[in-house]
């Protein structure tokens, strides 16, 4: 059992404006990195009352998207190196973007390299479908990042 | 009298602590309306309470106390002899020191005091015996809210309306007012105190008084809230709001010039506070003490003063705005903010009351002489860096408001920097001769500094603002050769050649913004202070029109140039300066109105309409003789198209009618109309029909008698009554005078007439282009006829429209709607054969029965005594177009009548339902006509019936065509609304009797075009209604030409599960609800179905848990669906959804 805070003072950056797209209203528009941030942005971290976006873990660079082949990179980076808290950040954004984005999407979710310790079993820990399920049964686990996703305090 | 029984009981239940407030304020009503009625006297009402008053129990005697005093208060104008309001003040001014039972005493005192002389009034020993009191018994820091806040209502109202009784007391007073006010929080009582604070200076102004002692303290107490700070949550206090508060404490702060030692120090040293509310109200407040306080005790403050405002207009000045248009160039791209505003008009202050003193500071000040020092630097916008910019703008500003100022300051602004700057952009003095020296062209070729062009041109239109500004000023200035007078027009000639040499050569915008800036500001000095001769005028007009005709690739500097021209225009217009119009009007409206009748190809034809339109607002003078120029350009193409057909020319006549009728027409209506020329045009083009006799309209101009009608609605509709008139009688003759139309013959019909109508009608069967024409232009003048305009021969063109209403011409119909409308209930008295009434064209319309006259001929059925005529039966399509013709015609009728809510319509709407297939009917009747009406609702086509439901959205919508305000239809209050009482329980009941699939399409339809059109509110008050219109939805959903209708009946959904009563509906049917909202989701052929939907979806997730908690699983599968939307806009949407239902679990 940890005492404290991993990173008891992060750096916060401001959030960026939302920009408004221009609607274009003939043909359809394709799933872009943008959309996808979107989404993710507001998560919160699960140690401060902070959103991904403001402690600068996401980017909307550090998202790529392939439509044609139905493809989501997404790939954070941990406030701090031995953070034990990228797998949780990184299985809310599995489980958000299960829930909000249309199946057929295969979704890669790795952490930047170099900025993690243990950056290899991480990533494989975070994109093994088995273990991330099981993780999703440990109802300390699912709670913690069901507040993520859902708390209202950003 | 009351009995005394009563009345006791009354004062009890007020005293008694028991009884709710509302009992407590009943009895006090009824004791009040007794003393007002006479039934009870003061004196009486006093004794009978005597007990209350004086009773030990401290309880009791407050609430007794406060009864006397509520009485008083609700009897402000019931006459109340002397002696009466003696004693009761006397006892209430007693009672200001029993502190247990204060607050009737306060209230008491409070009442009295307020009366009234007419109704008596309190004497001035007794208002002095009582501030006596107030003043040795009060503590008023110490009592709760609202006591404190009818203390100062107490004080306010002494000072006020006693002040010669209070006077006297002096020192006591005051000090008893700064230890009363002191540390007041509460902003309803903190209003009061600074109130108080300025009456009581009003009270002592000798500055050597009572008041000088105790100055120090007073200020103390109230310095202490600036700035004001003001927290307090949104729904307290709601009446007093932040900038109350700082206006109440202006004012008692700026009320006495004693207070100057203390209070410009604190200003200024709030000034360079960070808080921007803080300088804001420091600048408002030094501006307003600068007032009050007078030149003499601000003198020495002058110098701080000064460095403050230079540093407030520093320092405000915020980054470059982001916008695209021109105007940011004015300010350099700076946004225009509150503190630099407030600087300003501090400054302009300062400047008024001590001109010398303050622009001595500024002439002599460092950065003001460094920024024209360094300015040099700044050849071009785009190379000053942004600090640069920063400095040259706040300079820009301080010059321009301290020349703004007086005539004096702008004589020393000018003396002090124009040659400065006419040195630095190498100009030189117009010498006597008007002939320049040589090396004149030789220093313009080069391009103007741009930070100079910009202080000059700052300059200039400060100068050309005070002097434009007032009368008396101009008048002094001329005729006292004021320097800045003489020193402009030494350098006018050399300045405009200066502007105009900029506008030829440079590409950048900064440089065309300033320099059509500074010609503009030339050419708009008052014509007897003008620096410029008429021909310097002219010359800056030509450069203008140049621009014009010749520049249009540059945008910017066409649209500058235009908007300068428009500005000039209207300038001279206003100051009605003959001369400059002669040469406005020879210069710029002829020429602009020469380039639009020219075939001059290298302009685009837009760009010309734009600026033929754009000068034309400057002025109705120029407005006019424009108006006749592009009517002449009308005229000139339109006979190009009739006679020759040339299609070039239609396609010209098209955009010249639309600016005429979209521009120029709405202006000359806005600004006061000329009747002669608003008539003038649409006799004019009957005129030009009349004289082509032989209309050789080869092409089917669809689209220019389309603009051509526009025009002529909108010409006829702004004509008076009398106008109208001769519009409809001039084109009535012309109408007449063609021989396919039968006027005269229709005009002699009798009732029945069939036979011989329809003779008649074969006629109209080939109209040639001229007669349609003829006829089209002609329904146009009568949709646009107000109601008081005679329209010849009313039957005769009801016939005709009728004819020509079943050839598919729509605007008969319109015209048809239109007069039934506006016709007359009764004869109007004249004895004209064809003038007939509304009913009996009612009658004439529907005895025609045309919706059903060639169904009834073709299917041989005998409708009363018709006879079965097979010659007139066309083939069975041509039927059916002629019954759908009919129908919209009768839906504009039904509409006519609907909007001036004639009965008739049930008529009307009667017929559409019988279109609408029904087998309620068949039930109804016996079983011999069953074979009969069989045959009749087989014979109507689908497309028949559509058109009867979709009837309902003719009657229902807003047409912009006609039936309108502006085409002066007569419009009753809440007719849709009404239209959709009376109609919704016969929908309903149809669609309940009805069990066929398609039938209840088409009423599905009739109800859908009826209730988008409602207004909301009436909706919403008829909650049954709800599953019908889900079964509309789903119907609507099936067929992709119904997606309009369907993406405007969805809106009325999301309105109603937007609204509190909807929801209660939406509760009901909730699972239709869902049902058919989760069918909409996937809705293919519009996006905005999709995107509603499913924002109803969320919506509907504020409804009861319980209630909507089964459908969850339902939702969420068919959101998931949407979740992978080809729009974005959708999928946003989805998300959002899928994130509500997802946490109702």
């Amino acid at each position: 059992m940890t005492l404290g805070l991993i990173n008891a003072n992060p750096v916060v950056h401001a959030k960026k404006e939302r920009v408004a797209r221009t609607e274009d209203l003939h043909g359809d528009d394709a799933v872009d990195p943008l959309e996808i941030y979107d989404f993710v942005r507001d998560i919160r971290d699960p140690e401060h009352p902070y959103s991904l976006e403001q402690l600068s873990v996401l980017s909307e660079e550090s998202i790529t998207v392939d439509d044609k082949l139905g493809r989501i990179l997404i790939t954070f980076t941990p406030t701090i190196q031995h953070c034990s808290m990228a797998t949780v950040i990184g299985l809310c954004l599995r489980v958000k973007l299960k829930h909000y984005f249309p199946p057929h999407y295969k979704v890669d979710i790795k952490v930047s390299p170099g900025s993690h310790a243990n950056e290899e079993s991480v990533n494989k820990q975070l994109n093994d479908k088995e273990r991330v399920a099981a993780a999703l049964e440990n109802p300390n686990l699912r709670q913690l990042v069901d507040e993520c996703l859902y708390s209202n305090d950003l | 009298m009351a009995a005394p029984g009563q009345l006791i009981q009354l004062i009890e239940s007020f005293v008694s602590l028991s009884r709710s407030p509302s009992q407590q304020a009943a009895s006090l009503d009824t004791i009040a309306s007794l003393v007002k009625n006479d039934v009870l006297t003061m004196k009486g009402l006093v004794r009978e309470m005597e007990m209350y008053l004086t009773a030990t129990d401290n309880v009791i005697r407050a609430r007794g106390i406060l009864l006397l005093g509520e009485v008083l208060l609700s009897l402000p104008s019931k006459p109340l002899d002397n002696t009466t309001i003696h004693s009761l003040m006397e006892f209430f001014t007693d009672r200001l020191a029993d502190w247990k039972a204060l607050r009737g005493a306060l209230v008491g005192c409070l009442a009295l005091m307020r009366r009234k002389s007419t109704a008596g009034m309190v004497t001035s020993s007794d208002a002095k015996a009582a501030a006596h009191c107030f003043l040795q018994d009060l503590q008023v820091q110490s009592l709760g809210q609202h006591d404190r806040k009818l203390c100062f209502e107490l004080l306010e109202c002494l000072l006020e309306r006693y002040p010669s009784a209070v006077a006297p007391l002096g020192d006591e007073l005051i000090y008893g007012i700064c230890e009363a006010i002191d540390a007041e929080k509460d902003p309803q009582c903190l209003m009061l105190t600074f109130h108080i604070v300025e009456l009581l200076v009003r009270l002592f102004p000798d500055p050597s008084g009572p008041l000088a002692s105790f100055v120090g303290d007073l200020f103390e107490i109230l310095g202490c809230y600036f700035p004001i700070h003001f927290t307090h949550p949104k729904g307290e206090d709601l009446d007093i709001k932040r900038d109350d508060l700082a206006r109440a404490l202006m004012s008692a702060l700026s009320s006495t010039p004693l207070f100057e030692p203390f209070a410009i120090p604190l200003l200024l040293e709030k000034l360079s506070s960070s808080l921007p509310f803080a300088k804001v109200d420091s600048l408002m407040y030094l501006n307003s003490c600068t007032l009050k306080y007078g030149a003499e005790r601000m003198e020495k403050h002058a110098e701080a003063i000064w460095l403050s405002i230079k540093d407030a207009i520093y320092t405000s000045l915020q980054g470059p705005a982001l916008s695209s248009t021109s105007e940011y160039l004015d300010s350099l791209g700076f946004q225009e903010n509150e503190i630099a505003r407030e600087a300003l008009a501090l400054l302009q202050q300062v400047i008024m009351q001590n001109n010398g003193l303050f622009l001595g500071f500024i002439i002599k000040d460092e950065d003001v002489n460094m920024i024209l020092n360094t300015v040099t630097h700044y050849e071009r916008y785009n190379d000053i860096p942004s600090q640069g910019k920063l400095k040259l703008h706040a300079v820009g500003c301080i010059l321009s408001i301290s020349t703004k100022s007086s005539i004096t300051s702008c004589n020393r602004v000018f003396e002090s920097f124009f040659p400065r700057l006419m040195e630095i952009l190498g100009l030189s003095v117009r010498n006597s001769s008007g002939v320049h020296s040589p090396n004149d062209n030789h220093l313009l070729s080069k391009r103007l500094n741009f930070g100079v062009l910009y202080l000059c041109v700052e300059l200039l239109s400060a100068h050309r603002d005070l002097i434009a500004g007032s009368k008396e000023i101009a008048s002094q200035y001329v005729s006292a050769f004021e320097t800045c007078y003489c020193m402009l027009q030494s350098y006018s000639t050399s300045l405009t050649k200066a502007f105009c040499s900029t506008l030829a050569t440079t590409p950048h915008d900064a440089h065309i913004h300033f320099g059509v800036k500074g010609l503009q500001i030339l050419a708009t000095f008052p014509g007897d202070v003008s620096p410029i001769p008429i021909s310097e005028f002219e010359k800056i007009l030509i450069t203008f029109m140049s621009i014009i005709s010749v520049n249009f690739s540059e945008t910017l500097k066409w649209k500058l140039a235009l908007k300068a021209l428009v500005n000039i225009g209207s300038f001279i217009d206003r100051y009605h300066e003959s001369e400059k119009v002669s040469s406005y009007m020879g210069l710029v409206v002829e020429k602009i109105v020469s380039l639009v009748s020219l075939d001059d190809l290298t302009m685009p034809f837009p760009l010309k309409l734009e600026a033929i339109s754009g000068i034309g607002t400057s002025g109705l003078n120029y407005m006019l003789n424009i108006v006749q120029g592009l009517e002449e350009a009308i005229y000139a193409n339109v006979s190009e198209v009739y006679v020759h057909g040339n299609l070039k020319s239609a396609e010209i006549t098209v955009r010249l009618l639309e600016c005429y009728s979209n521009k120029v027409l709405p202006w000359i209506h806005d600004n006061g109309g000329n009747e002669g020329v608003l008539l003038r045009f649409p006799v004019n083009i009957w005129n030009q029909i009349e004289s082509s006799v032989d209309f050789s309209v080869q092409v089917q101009e669809k689209e220019l008698l389309d603009a051509m009608m526009t025009a002529m609605r909108h010409a006829v509709a702004f004509c008076t009554e009398e106008s109208q008139n001769k519009i409809i009688q001039k084109a009535y003759s012309i109408l007449s005078l063609s021989t396919s139309f039968p006027l005269k013959e229709f005009t002699s019909l009798t009732i029945p007439f069939q036979l011989d109508w329809r003779q008649l009608t074969q006629r109209i069967d080939n109209l040639s282009h001229r007669d349609e024409w003829i006829l089209l232009l002609f329904a146009s003048v009568v949709i646009a006829v107000r109601p008081q305009t005679h329209i010849p021969n009313v039957k005769g063109i009801l016939y005709l429209f009728m004819t020509t209403l079943l050839k598919g011409y729509l605007p008969a119909g319109q015209a048809l709607g239109s007069m039934v409308n506006k016709m007359g209930t009764k004869s109007s008295g004249s004895e004209i054969s064809s003038d007939c009434t509304l009913e009996e064209a009612l009658d004439i319309i529907f005895q025609m029965k045309l919706w059903n006259q060639i169904h009834s001929l073709c299917s041989g059925m005998a409708n009363g005594s018709e006879m079965g005529d097979t010659d007139l039966c066309p083939s069975v399509a041509n039927n059916r177009l002629h019954q759908i013709h009919a129908i919209a015609g009768l839906s504009w009728i039904g509409k006519g009548l609907l909007l001036r809510g004639h009965e008739k319509i049930r008529d009307v709407t009667k017929i559409f339902l019988d279109f609408l297939p029904s087998n309620n009917r068949m039930d109804a009747l016996p079983l011999k006509h069953h074979s009969l009406e069989n045959s009749f609702e087989h014979d109507l086509h689908p497309s028949v019936m559509k058109s009867a439901a979709d009837a309902f959205r003719i009657l229902m919508s807003d047409s912009e065509v006609c039936l309108n305000r502006e085409f002066h239809a007569i419009i009753r209050p809440l007719y849709k609304q009404r239209f959709f009482s009376t109609m919704m329980p016969i929908l309903q009941h149809l669609i309940m009797k009805n069990d066929s699939s398609f039938s209840r399409s088409m009423l599905y339809r009739a109800f859908a075009h009826i209730i988008s059109d409602t207004p909301l509110i009436a909706i919403l008050s008829e909650a049954k209604l709800l599953p019908i219109l889900l079964d509309c939805l789903s119907m609507l959903n099936k067929d992709i030409q119904d997606k309009h209708s369907l993406y405007r009946l969805l809106l009325v959904l999301s309105g109603i599960l937007t609204d509190k009563n909807g929801q209660k509906a939406a509760i009901e049917n909730a699972r239709l609800v869902v049902n058919c909202l989760t069918g909409l989701i996937a809705y293919p052929h519009k996006m905005l179905v999709r995107e509603t939907a499913i924002q109803c979806l969320v919506a509907m997730s504020e409804l009861p848990h319980a209630r909507i908690y089964p459908m969850r699983i339902q939702v969420l599968r068919a959101i998931s669906k949407a979740l992978d939307d080809p729009k974005s806009a959708v999928r946003r949407e989805a998300v959002r959804c899928r994130q509500a239902w997802a946490s109702l679990a």
